[in-house]
């Protein structure tokens, strides 16, 4: 079985972020890029069936340069390969280019499933995975919290607001995973010393055939024409309980269903 | 430019890894795992699949193939947010295991370090005795021959790592041949007859790492158990200990930056007239100093991990690393504390943890005293 991953290089979630004034695209030297923490769930379950059934996996990145780090990062899980896709023209690229870009890779390669991360923490749009599914014409089981193997059919729990459907699809297809799935592992050292060492092919777009008017910024469909930074924190309200939990509980529970969460 | 200290890049990220997993894992069950007293097999089975038990070790003995600075990096990061845990890993690589690879036979080796390198299982180094630590060649710890085989009886007492549900023995020193200036050393099951673990102690820190006293009544071991050469145990031990003081070294810069944590959180939060702590000089220089400590501190113990390394002699830049990491993490532990007022004597706060805990760097492994004394032998004064 071949599994590839895709994996997104993203700004470190816990850091404060700066948009270009210009251009509206994230400040990425600003911050310290980290590799985006659903991608360590989807790494996770490949590497879970390589152990149980014996898999190669594949990381599939497409970013800058220093991507690489991120690359290197993933395969210290203990994947056994990596392609890069780089190219100075898919700086500011949307999801529907970066799915454009990913599908274009993912055609030259052979693969019986595709794990990635359900969203990304930078753009959290959760289409990438829907897309790619759309491009390649190949089922896609998303928001994946279970994902079954039998020969070639795939059970995943799908999960849903209020719960979880069961969904089925033959192989080759591709499953989108949410955090429920698993817990991942930590690397080892010996994956860490590895990853310098496992192979890493690096293509440019006219490699995975995309044209580069169809992918950037200048030719995304989605376009950014304003941002404004977050306020800054109100102060929180406060309640004073009277020591028997009753004032304090009912203002939990009337502020949740004020959210509707509840 | 030939002085260069710089990690690798894949030294960096084993940094990351374990800090990540020590913030993630270990420092959330710190403070109950210290009142209890509960020493976590979990977690030591975890570091020992992401290799960190093996770090020293080549892979054909189950180890991770990195150094004796990775090690220490690791033991760091541990350190910085439990001590107890990382004297655990500090103790079950550079003292557990560390004899079986340098002194055992090939297959010793085989046998004994992937289940240590894997953190299966860990092992005790029973040097101290309870005539004296310090004076470790006063020992009257005896091994008869006895067949082919010897018969053991003494005690020890101090021992790290050796009473835990995955404690699978012991390297001790004994006088053999009943010649006190013939010491050597032996490997002892944890499940031989008439050899006992006691119940340990009531200790004033590291509380959630395992140290016990041993008794040894006629334990027999078969002749494969000598580990070493007859005679060189006290020698072997000794080595182990020059190399184990850089590893103690790390574990006290991990305290000082653990301290450097809390305090840069603290002092920027709590407020006393109307101004946060921090913004007062004398919060403000206790912090300043205390990052001169870790990184003076943290510099030693990389320069006596790279001369050692690189095969140059050591051991006087072991014993300055340990002696001066360990006063100065008493030090910062206290002011740490200092710092965070009433709530510094409290278990709200990791800082009160880190005080109880530094106290022992400065004995454990050769005291203070004891590395001056190695410190001033090795300059050539007079003995
Ligand atoms: C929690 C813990 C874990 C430990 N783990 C281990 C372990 O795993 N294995 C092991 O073998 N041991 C272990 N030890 C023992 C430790 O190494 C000894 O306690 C230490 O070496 C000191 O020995 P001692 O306690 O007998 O003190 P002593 O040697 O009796 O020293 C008492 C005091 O006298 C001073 N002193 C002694 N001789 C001189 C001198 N010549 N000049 C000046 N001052 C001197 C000492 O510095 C000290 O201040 C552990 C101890 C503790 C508390």
């Amino acid at each position: 079985m071949r599994i590839i991953c895709p994996v997104k290089r993203v700004p470190d979630t816990a850091a404060s972020k700066k948009v270009d004034p210009d251009d509206f695209t994230l400040d990425r030297d600003s911050v310290e890029a980290i590799l985006n923490a659903n991608d360590e769930w989807s790494i996770e379950e490949a590497m879970r069936i390589k152990e149980r059934d014996g898999a190669e996996v594949i990381v599939l990145c497409m970013g800058p340069e220093q991507a690489q780090t991120t690359v290197r990062k993933a395969l210290s899980y203990g994947l056994d390969g990596a392609i890069q896709v780089t190219d100075p023209a898919i700086h500011g690229s949307d999801a529907v280019a970066t799915a454009r870009v990913l599908a274009g890779a993912l055609r030259e390669e052979s693969f019986d499933l595709i794990i990635m991360g359900n969203q990304s923490s930078d753009a959290r749009t959760t289409l990438v995975p829907a897309m790619l599914a759309e491009f390649l014409d190949l089922p896609a089981l998303t928001y994946a919290r279970k994902l079954e193997i039998d020969g070639r059919k795939l059970t995943a729990h799908r999960e849903t607001a209020s719960g979880h459907v069961v969904v089925e699809a033959e192989m080759p297809a591709i499953v989108s995973v949410v955090e429920a799935i698993n817990e991942p592992r930590y690397p080892s050292f010996k994956g860490i010393m590895a990853a310098k060492s496992k192979p890493l092919s690096t293509r440019d777009l006219g490699a995975v055939g995309v044209d580069a008017s169809e992918v950037g910024l200048a030719n995304s469909w989605t376009q950014i024409i304003e941002a404004t930074p977050r306020p800054p924190k109100q102060a929180g309200e406060k309640v004073d309980d009277d020591g028997s939990g009753t004032v304090g509980a009912k203002a939990i529970a009337d502020f949740l269903a004020a959210q509707k969460f509840i | 430019m030939a002085l260069s200290f710089e990690l690798t890049p894949e030294q960096q990220e084993l940094r990351r890894v374990v800090r990540q997993f020590a913030v993630d894992k270990v420092a959330p069950r710190a403070e109950e795992m210290n009142a209890k007293g509960a020493f976590p097999v979990d977690l030591v089975q975890e570091m020992g699949a992401m290799g960190l038990f093996g770090l020293p070790f080549p892979e054909e003995y189950g180890g991770s193939g990195g150094t004796f600075l990775d090690l220490c990096l690791a033991i760091e990061e541990i350190g910085r947010v439990d001590q107890s845990l990382g004297i655990t890993l500090e103790a079950g690589v550079g003292l557990g295991a560390m004899p079986i690879f340098k002194f055992g036979s090939e297959e010793q080796k085989r046998r004994y370090l992937p289940a240590l390198a894997e953190g299966r299982q860990l092992a005790g180094f029973g040097l101290t005795e309870p005539g004296g630590g310090s004076d470790a060649a006063a020992l009257r710890t005896t091994a008869r021959r006895d067949g082919d085989g010897w018969v053991i009886n003494g005690s020890k007492q101090f021992i790290t790592n050796v009473g835990t549900d995955i404690s699978a023995f012991v390297t001790i020193t004994a006088v053999t041949n009943d010649d006190p200036r013939q010491v050597t050393n032996f490997i002892v099951p944890t499940d031989t007859p008439g050899y006992t673990v006691g119940n340990g102690y009531r200790k004033v820190g590291w509380h959630a790492s395992d140290t016990r006293d041993l008794y040894f009544d006629d334990v027999r071991v078969p002749a494969e158990n000598q580990l070493g050469a007859e005679g060189r145990g006290f020698a072997n031990f000794l080595s182990i200990l020059d190399e184990g003081r850089i590893a103690i070294s790390a574990l006290a810069v991990g305290s000082i930056q653990g301290c450097i944590d809390e305090c840069l959180r603290y002092a920027g939060e709590r407020e006393a007239f109307g101004k946060p702590i921090g913004a007062y000089q004398a919060v403000a220089f206790k912090i300043a100093d205390m990052e001169v400590q870790a990184e003076l501190a943290r510099h030693a113990y990389y320069h006596a991990a790279w001369l050692m390394s690189q095969g140059q002699p050591f051991k006087r830049a072991a014993s300055v690393a340990k002696l001066y990491s360990s006063e100065a993490a008493v030090s910062a532990a206290r002011e740490a504390c200092q710092i965070f007022g009433g709530y510094g004597f409290t278990t709200e706060y990791p800082v009160g943890r880190f005080y109880q805990d530094a106290k022992i760097l400065e004995v454990g492994e050769g005291t203070s005293e004891v590395q001056r004394m190695l410190i001033a032998r090795d300059l050539g004064l007079p003995r």
